[in-house]
């Protein structure tokens, strides 16, 4: 297959290997879970249950609530001791509601719903509510409701279903993991899924530094028609969305527009796999496959969690640290989140968790920009990254917005090459804040001026009414006043 | 909850680069012509040498103290060291030695910190101090002189070298012309081109660098190996060095079929002078040439064409350094008209229209 290229990109060091021969494992039910609310981009779900509430494994514990959001289901079967507020895995590590389930050891499932039968003939309609139903979100990272993507083919002419195996951050293994293992589910996974969004043609694309998964994957797709495995140069930020479209197709997504405008949707490997469970055996998603990685691990691996697990549960299983990590990181090295702590969830868009040594990270001081313009040269999205951050330094966001600071994808790669160890991309997600908010301030003051005007323009009609009101009023007196000097006058 | 450093933003992995490794790769890619330059023009070049990178890192040193900043971060980033090695290999290698204490005061202190340090400054410094040196004081800036290699017969002792260096007793007998230089007096006498060339080192030496010329300019060969060198270590593209050079070439080439008696043909622009020196190692500097490469292609080129109508028309026999410092002045404006396009935008900025697709 013909593939495209893209523009700049690095080659960090990868340190795969540390987890990529080991095969996945389950984690032992821990004493409690924690099961936040909002585990996805949308409105957080509603508890539907409280304390001293017996559940099943995989029965609904929140629902969704609006059009973009999704439900929770119990990773297994307990008592629920509380709803209250935990910290989250957010950089913030700021409170937020969550279900806290006692497991009680045996793990039993409820009455899931029925199998869709024969899901490649079913009403797309279905397979959209089920995945609905079952709280499958993107697993690769940004944990967009699933559903809403599939249901992208009603609105949308789209020609390709694009699965994401790319896998490009450091470290992780775990989408390598799941294809090397359960390759054919998650092809099963994409067909229902093109199914659902009705297109004909499902590519799969992985990183050439895969090539055991290369090959189950090929393996798993052989025998169906219209599904194509491709392997894509390993070239970070390559799992990007629009960037693996382009090297797949050619074809450059507009600002502001979805790749759906040119006609494809672009899907994580994991979350076919969460499709093909809730799809084919009416499981929804309470577990998912974690990478834990780097050098502060003492056995680094790939983890089955259950969602709710706390990292704590998940580092201990993996024999703890052997030395302090300088950072730890909820997802890759290169866009991940800095944890806030041990004590948070395993949450569904969650793929690493990362105990990162000092000399991993080479952190180095800040030191003047020399104008070496490779910032320039590797921006995947052809930004001028010395520029802006020149700018931003002053605090003059509207020219950094005019140079494109809103296109940067933040994928890290112009702070992960700059010689003088300028925090880049620090400085464009800070400008984004900035700007996000700026925005909402005009938005804000845009309404109530047009309130203000609303009112002022009100009032002025009142006015005016009244003024008529008074000069009709007065002329009625006139005239009564003239009718009666008259009458006077006649009598 | 203490066990990690909270909100430090990633990427948590960093390439293995530093501005100090630049500038050694930089040094590390001069070594092979500084050496041989050494070796050719003896003791006094060896002695200018030490005193302008010297100065340059006391310059340097003196700055930073008198600025506040610290001082052993700054030192040990080698810019100071590059900029004097950069000006030692532009001066006439037996020039006084106060030619480099003086040109480290114009580069470090004038070029460099009155801009605001590292990074800050608009104007080559190496190529700022050779030129104040050159319109304050040109007879001592182009007294060149012939190759007198170390421990050859005819070339000074060290003991000679530090009168020649620091007395200033430059002996009349070893003077001589560079061939650019030769060239152009030679045409203001209303000696043609075709005549004069026959006077200058035939192509192989030049080549070689066996001529008259800087105390860093004179081995194509080596500087062009250093280029090469530097070019592999992805420290430079490939975009200046051949802007500066086809530009040179190109200039050069079609005025000399045009009127051979007038103008000298593209190769003897390439191989004269400072071409190699300045294409690859001066107009490379990133602080003063624009940071995308098709603004760099661009500024090869600007550079090239200036030097050749500076030596072809104007009064210095040489002019890289003018035409460096000229297009430093238009490296801002070059760099907002040469941004790459954004990912999913036209040139102009806006969103690139939907193909037919609904």
């Amino acid at each position: 297959m013909k593939l495209f290229p893209i523009r700049g990109g690095i080659h960090p060091d990868y340190r795969k290997e540390q987890t990529s021969e080991k095969a996945i494992v389950a984690l032992p039910l821990p004493d409690l879970l924690y099961i936040p609310l909002q585990q996805h981009i949308g409105a957080p779900a509603e508890a539907l249950v409280g304390e001293g509430d017996l559940v099943k494994k995989g029965q609904l514990i929140a629902r969704s609530q609006g059009g973009i959001s999704a439900p929770q289901h119990a990773p297994t079967s307990g008592r629920i001791q509380a709803v209250a507020d935990i910290p989250a895995p957010h950089p913030s590590g700021l409170p937020q509601p969550t279900i806290i389930l006692e497991p009680d050891g045996k793990d039993e499932w409820t009455d899931l719903p029925e199998p869709i039968a024969d899901p490649l003939n079913a009403d797309p309609q279905l397979i959209r509510e089920r995945v609905a139903q079952s709280g499958i979100v993107g697993m690769g990272g940004a944990a967009f409701p699933s559903a809403v993507k599939l249901d992208l083919g009603t609105r949308y002419n789209l020609e390709i279903l694009l699965l994401n195996g790319a896998e490009c951050e450091p470290y992780l293994t775990c989408d390598d993991r799941v294809m090397r293992e359960h390759a054919d589910e998650v092809v099963d996974g994409a067909r229902i899924m093109a199914h659902a969004l009705g297109v004909k043609r499902v590519v799969i694309a992985i990183e050439d530094n895969k090539p055991q998964a290369l090959a189950a994957m090929t393996g798993a797709a052989s025998t169906f028609a219209g599904i194509e495995v491709v392997g894509v140069p390993v070239q970070y930020p390559m799992g990007s969305e629009r960037h693996l479209v382009q090297a797949i197709t050619g074809r450059e997504t507009p600002a502001k527009k979805l790749t759906a405008d040119i006609g494809v949707v672009v899907h994580n490997v994991a979350t076919a796999r969460a499709v093909h469970h809730a799809v084919r055996f009416g499981r929804p998603l309470v577990a998912r496959v974690v990478t834990l990685s780097g050098g502060a691990l003492r056995e680094p691996n790939n983890i089955e969690a259950p969602i709710g697990a706390r990292v704590a549960d998940l580092v201990a299983f993996c024999g703890g640290f052997v030395s302090v990590p300088a950072s730890l990181v909820n997802g890759g090295p290169m866009m991940g989140q800095p944890l806030p702590g041990l004590d948070v969830p395993v949450v569904k868009g969650m793929s690493g968790i990362l105990a990162l040594t000092a000399s991993e990270i080479n952190e180095q001081p800040v030191s003047p920009c020399i104008r070496c313009g490779t910032c320039v040269t590797i921006c995947p999205c052809g930004l001028v990254p010395v520029e802006m951050a020149a700018f931003i330094r002053k605090d003059n966001f509207e020219v950094a917005a005019q140079l494109g600071v809103m296109d940067c994808v933040s994928c890290g790669s112009c702070s992960w090459i700059c010689p003088s160890h300028i925090p880049l991309v620090h400085y464009f997600n800070y400008a984004k804040g900035m700007l996000n908010a700026l925005d909402r301030e005009r938005r804000k003051n845009e309404r109530v001026k047009t309130l203000a005007e609303a009112h002022t323009a009100r009032m002025e009609k009142l006015e005016i009414a009244a003024a008529a009101k008074r000069a009709a009023v007065a002329a009625r007196k006139a005239n009564l006043a003239a009718a009666t000097t008259e009458e006077k006058t006649n009598a | 909850m203490s066990i990690a450093s909270i909100n430090r933003s990633g990427p948590f992995t960093h390439a293995a680069s530093s501005v100090q490794k630049t500038m050694l790769t930089v040094l590390l890619a001069l070594l092979p012509a500084t050496a041989f330059n050494a070796y050719l023009f003896g003791w006094p070049g060896i002695l200018l040498f030490a005193v302008t990178v010297g100065s340059c890192v006391a310059v340097e040193a003196g700055c930073l103290a008198l600025a506040g900043q610290p001082m052993k971060a700054a030192l040990s980033d080698y810019s100071a060291v590059l900029t004097g090695w950069l000006l030692a290999m532009s001066l006439p290698p037996w020039a006084p030695w106060w030619t480099g204490v003086l040109g480290a005061v114009f580069a470090i202190a004038l070029a460099k910190h009155t801009f605001g340090g590292i990074g800050q400054n608009m104007f080559n410094p190496a190529m700022v101090a050779r030129v104040a040196l050159l319109v304050s004081f040109p007879v001592v800036m182009t007294a060149w002189v012939m190759p007198h290699p170390l421990f050859s017969a005819g070339a000074p002792g060290f003991s000679d070298a530090i009168a020649i260096t620091f007395g200033g007793n430059l002996p009349d007998s070893v003077s001589a012309a560079s061939a650019l230089g030769y060239v152009k007096t030679e045409l203001s006498r209303g000696i043609p081109v075709t005549q004069s060339m026959a006077h200058v080192p035939d192509l192989m030496d030049m080549a070689l660098g066996t001529r008259a010329g800087s105390l860093g300019e004179t081995s194509a060969v080596l500087i062009l190996a250093g280029g090469l060198f530097l070019m592999a270590r992805r420290i430079i593209s490939w975009h200046i060095p051949v802007g500066v050079m086809g530009a040179l070439f190109l200039m050069g080439t079609v005025f000399h079929a045009v009127d051979p008696a007038r103008y000298t043909d593209g190769m003897f622009h390439l191989m004269s002078g400072a071409t190699f020196l300045g294409a690859f190692f001066i107009c490379t500097d990133y602080v003063t040439s624009p940071v995308s490469k098709p603004g760099q292609l661009v500024f090869g080129i600007g550079c090239g064409m200036l030097t050749w109508v500076i030596r072809t028309y104007a009064g210095y026999p040489e002019g890289m350094a003018f035409a460096v410092l000229l297009m430093n002045s238009l490296t801002p404006i070059i760099d907002q008209y040469t941004r790459p396009r954004a990912f999913g935008r036209s040139r102009k900025g806006e969103p690139l229209p939907l193909e037919g697709k609904p």
